[in-house]
């Protein structure tokens, strides 16, 4: 019984391993932060329209499950996840709309012009306020909002075909059921 | 040239980090802006990281500063400040992290490997005093032995 003390280090050390190696596990960003906004209410928003859209309003968007993109024509990693965006709105339909955060419009405008719009309504937050009540830090950033204007979901950083499909898509049908 | 090199090297040791808040931030009552800076300097760029919003360049940083200060000029205590701002980003934007379960192993972690060590210390220290070696005297032929071995030649 007195020998299993001198266990007790290499048990130690296997519990910090084991963390680590759950910690440190490859494809885990460790710089993605947690959102603090998951199942709160999505803050609210009444954003000037992009161009011949009308205004972006969180009340008017309530009543269905909707997808909410944080995007600027200056970030590269949203033009990679564009096609993607433009695949989604065009063939799996889904409520997307946009947000051109701390954008000009006249660059919001031209970026959507030559390579489509994928949003059904743009808001314009070009102070990055509603991004801040968000907890936006960087773009892309994409929420999923239920019909009671909860947020549901965060992705940060461009979407990818997997998390589209293993993510994003199951998550709105099973929001579209409830 | 060794004149011009002195002066770069005075230069170099007055120079101080340089703060990254902008003439235009600045609140016109020195008051709010000492307690603009004491917030802003706790609280992380989400950006950078490693930096306080205070330091840091980046355009998030920026925008958080004047969140901090619009507060503020509202009237809103330090402490509102703060957890509005925690509200949006959660406790990682803290550079002190808060003592909650999730830091439980953080805070107290350290001290508890060091008792656990002292712990272990202490017992293996006392147990040696109060077991001192004890070795039997020598026999008189082995002390005959040893005294043969000392003179060089083995008896």
């Amino acid at each position: 019984m007195k020998r299993l003390i001198y266990l007790l280090p290499l048990v130690l050390f296997l519990g910090l391993a084991g963390y680590f190696l759950v910690a440190l596990r490859p494809n885990h960003d460790v710089h993605e932060l947690p959102s603090v906004m998951i199942d709160k209410p999505a803050p609210v928003f009444d954003l000037a329209g992009l161009g011949d859209s009308k205004p972006l309003a969180l009340d008017a968007l309530k009543g269905h499950p909707f997808v909410l993109n944080f995007f600027a024509s200056w970030c590269v990693p949203c033009r990679q996840e564009h096609p993607l965006l433009m695949r989604l709105a065009t063939e799996n339909h889904i409520p997307l709309y946009g947000i051109a955060y701390k954008d000009k419009p006249v660059d919001s405008n031209r970026l959507l012009a030559s390579f489509g719009d994928p949003y059904r309504q743009v808001g314009i937050d070009q102070d990055g306020r509603v991004g801040l009540n968000f907890g936006v830090y960087g773009v892309p950033e994409t929420y999923v909002i239920d019909s009671k204007g909860v947020i549901q979901k965060r992705f940060v950083g461009p979407l990818t075909a997997e998390s589209v499909e293993k993510e994003l898509l199951p998550l709105l049908k099973q929001l579209g059921r409830s | 040239m060794r004149r011009f090199l002195l002066l770069i090297a005075i230069l170099m040791l007055v120079a101080t980090a340089a703060r990254a808040v902008e003439p235009a931030e600045r609140l016109a009552d020195p008051g709010l802006e000492a307690r603009a800076r004491v917030i802003s300097s706790q609280l992380r760029c989400l950006v950078c990281q490693n930096e306080s919003i205070d330091e840091s360049g980046a355009d998030l940083a920026h925008d958080i500063r004047m969140f901090v200060r619009e507060r503020l000029v509202a009237g809103n205590t330090n402490a509102a400040v703060i957890q509005a701002v925690v509200d949006r980003y959660g406790a990682f934007v803290l550079l002190k992290p808060p003592i909650e379960p999730a830091t439980y192993v953080l805070w107290y972690g350290p001290p508890t490997l060091l008792a656990i060590g002292l712990l272990g210390t202490l017992i293996w220290l006392k147990r040696r005093q109060s077991t001192p070696a004890e070795t039997a005297p020598l026999s008189t032929d082995e002390a005959r032995r040893l005294d043969g071995l000392m003179r060089g030649n083995d008896a």
